[in-house]
């Protein structure tokens, strides 16, 4: 479904990506891990065009990204952004309803589009449709950053730090409603993570980067046996204490 | 406080004229500022490299004193001129920088995440920027609207000067007439004006910057937008060819001006306008001359002097054959005097000049050695003042005279500090404190003869102008000029009442 071949991504004299190269079956989770400033977010930029790269191909269902309209290839490419970064003067239901309004829906469909994905996250529309972003928690926040990503059913899924913000028992009730709506969804989904454990948790597959390389790629069974130092390194992270190895231990 | 209400009694219909006019002009140029200043900000926020001089060539403007930013819009073609079209020009370019900085600011603090938020969801720029960048900057730039139309307010009232009306007419009528009352009258309501837009303004801010404002908004825009197209057809309507009257921004001109105006109003069916308090000769000489006004009283030694830059004369009739030609070949027509001339005049008390026989300069030279003399500063020292009278006539008083200010100057002959002055043969005072002027019988002084000014072509069009002001031709003896100065200086009467008077004893006969 997401194909990366040889993608190289310069920004000044840094290397940011160097010689990345995946793929992503459709219906898989790939979580990108890696160290801040490792090329994760910018790998992720790459997939609806936000960025371009300077050598290498990027693919999305099989068609060059750059043959593509990045207007219609975002349209059509779920995005989860770190700071959620809903829109501050819509309510809860026209910030889901963005990209539907932008691809011009009918109105009834988009508001009975509104109200199932709602519900799909646990936010019954009733309640929560004419809220504002500020009466919400961060959790509440985030899964209405879900809904809106999932608005027009796109078919991939690009989610950057989606749970970063959050508090850990918070996090980990998010965690296990992520896995519930995708085994219903089946979306083909890269997410971002600077976190093994949620990386562990969430995806069918993980890659690791360390300073613009792809240096591990592989489940998460395969990757502990991993002798990779960078690799290590980000599983030592997750039992040092500073990341909670269990919900409601380590910082509480 | 009673003179106060009882002034805007009398003058009801003119204040809300002047009302009117003040918040038209505001509401316009400030919409006008919006529609301008908005995509300049746009463009300012997204491309710093053209933003930056365009936000800068805005600061500039608003370092530019207003008064002196009119004058140097009056002489420009298409947007000069004395009216409210050049007012609107300065009022706009002083609005605009307001309006752009603010627009850049509130767009380039819009959150990352939300623009980023935005770019993902496929918006195209101008989808973001409608969608998301503007509403949610709307507070920001409000706010900038905000100064833009509480700083117009204070703009208009100078505006005044250049006759584009609003309250500032009053402010200039009272400075000229120096009455308190008068300048209250205006800047009263112009301040109440200007707290008003303000808390509007700001409530519409604070409504904004909540959430769920978009229907709220939707109606005040539609409102705004009302107002200010209807503002625009209520000025740009066709108004009928009205003949234009204009005059200069003190007493005696204030009162010309209303005496061509009802002169015309009794004697003709013509519309008439009133353009008067604008400002000094140069202003009025540039209005009559592009046709913004189609007459003024001038008087024919400053017209020699200040507006054709031709040396001094003294015979009275060769200075208006002189001007009488220089202004017929600019298309304009002098007409007969009213009768007085505005010219220096040396005074004495009533009492010393019936007990000696004195009545004219050249006796003077006889008393000049027992008496004392206070003069202006000006008036010592330029060449056509003392030491010229002193040789033409011979004079040598007591002492060296002494020097005065202007204003105390009368009061201290009345009250016998000194025993000769020199002021001017149309002040109020003359009457009022029982003085009288020694005829300059050898014509030493230059002439000031009052003489209307009229735009030939507006002469030849309606015929029977010619015919009314010739009623006025040497009527307006220096007595009568003096009384009347005296009446609006002196006892605060309305100008236009004191004319009345005048133009009824004239009609009457007596």
């Amino acid at each position: 479904m997401i194909t990366f071949d040889g993608v190289w991504c310069r920004r000044g004299t840094r290397d940011v990506l160097n010689d990345v190269s995946f793929t992503v079956l459709e219906g898989d989770t790939l979580a990108l891990v890696g160290r801040s400033g490792a090329g994760k977010s910018t790998a992720l930029k790459l997939v609806n065009r936000m960025l371009v790269s300077d050598r290498g191909l990027v693919s999305v269902a099989g068609r060059n990204v750059l043959e593509l309209d990045p207007i219609a290839l975002r349209r059509q490419t779920g995005y989860v952004l770190q700071e959620v970064g809903l829109f501050p003067h819509m309510t809860v239901a026209r910030n889901v309803a963005v990209v539907p309004t932008l691809l011009q829906w009918p109105t009834d469909r988009i508001e009975a589009r509104v109200a199932e994905l709602l519900n799909l996250v646990g936010l019954p529309a009733s309640d929560y449709a004419t809220r504002w972003p500020h009466e919400l928690s961060g959790g509440q926040r985030q899964r209405v950053g879900v809904a809106r990503a999932l608005a027009a059913d796109p078919p991939v899924l690009l989610m950057d730090e989606p749970f970063g913000a959050l508090d850990p028992v918070t996090r980990v009730e998010l965690h296990a409603e992520f896995r519930g709506i995708q085994s219903r969804l089946r979306k083909t989904i890269v997410l971002v993570t600077h976190d093994m454990q949620e990386a562990c948790a969430l995806a069918t597959r993980i890659g690791v980067l360390h300073e613009g390389r792809l240096v591990a790629l592989d489940t998460p069974e395969g990757l502990r046996s991993s002798r990779e130092a960078a690799v290590r390194t980000l599983f030592d992270a997750m039992f040092d204490g500073r990341v909670p190895a269990l919900p409601g231990m380590g910082e509480i | 406080m009673s003179a106060l209400l009882a002034f805007w009694a009398s003058h009801a219909e003119e204040f809300w004229r002047l009302l009117g006019q003040h918040v038209l002009l505001v509401l316009v140029s400030t919409g006008l500022a919006v529609a301008i200043g908005v995509p300049v900000g746009i463009v300012a926020a997204r491309r710093p490299r053209v933003g930056a001089p365009l936000a800068g060539l805005a600061s500039l403007v608003q370092t530019i004193p207003s008064l002196a930013l009119f004058g140097f819009l009056l002489p420009l073609p298409l947007v000069g001129g004395i009216g409210a079209r050049t007012a609107l020009v300065a009022l706009i370019l002083y609005a605009l920088l307001p309006v752009i900085r603010t627009t850049a600011a509130g767009l380039l603090a819009v959150d990352r995440a939300v623009l980023e938020a935005a770019d993902a969801m496929g918006m195209t720029s101008r989808e973001r920027l409608l969608q998301v960048e503007l509403p949610l900057a709307l507070p920001t730039i409000l706010a900038g609207i905000r100064v833009a139309a509480v700083v117009g307010v204070g703009t208009v009232t100078i505006a005044a000067a250049i006759g584009a009306g609003g309250l500032g007419d009053f402010i200039y009528r009272g400075l000229a007439m120096v009455d308190p009352t008068v300048i209250l009258a205006g800047a009263l309501p112009a301040a109440a004006l200007a707290l008003t837009l303000d808390g509007v303004l700001l409530a519409l801010e604070r409504s904004v910057g909540r959430p769920g404002h978009a229907r709220r908004l939707r109606w005040s825009a539609a409102g705004a937008l009302v107002a200010i197209a209807g503002g625009i057809v209520v000025a740009a309507w066709p108004r009928p060819d009205a003949i234009v009257i204009g005059s200069k921004n003190f007493t005696e001109q204030v009162l010309l001006g209303e005496l061509l105006a009802q002169t015309l109003e009794r004697h003709t069916t013509l519309p008439v306008e009133r353009r008067l308090n604008l400002g000094g000769t140069f202003i009025c000489d540039r209005a009559l001359q592009s046709g913004d006004i189609d007459m003024y009283v001038e008087y024919s030694g400053t017209a020699l002097t200040a507006i054709f830059k031709q040396p001094v004369k003294s015979n009275a009739a060769a200075v208006l054959d002189d001007i009488r030609g220089r202004y017929a070949s600019s298309g304009r027509s002098v007409l007969a005097p009213l009768g007085f001339n505005n010219t220096f005049a040396i005074l004495v008390r009533s009492a010393d000049a019936r007990a000696r026989g004195l009545s004219r300069l050249s006796q003077l030279a006889e008393h000049a050695p027992g008496w004392t003399a206070g003069f202006g500063f000006e008036f010592l020292e330029r060449q056509d003042g003392y030491p010229g009278l002193a040789s033409a006539y011979g004079l040598r008083f007591r002492e060296a005279p002494r020097v005065m200010d202007l204003s105390l100057m009368y009061r201290a002959l009345a009250g016998g500090q000194v025993d000769v002055i020199a002021g001017d043969t149309t002040a109020g005072l003359i009457a009022a404190l029982d003085l009288t002027v020694l005829q300059d019988d050898r014509q030493y002084f230059p002439p000031y003869d009052a003489v209307p000014v009229v735009n030939a072509a507006t002469l030849l069009r309606h015929p029977e102008i010619r015919a009314a002001l010739a009623r006025l031709d040497g009527r307006v003896t220096e007595a009568a000029m003096r009384r009347m100065n005296n009446a609006v200086d002196a006892e605060k009467r309305d100008p236009a009442a004191v004319v009345r008077e005048f133009l009824d004893a004239l009609d009457r006969g007596v």
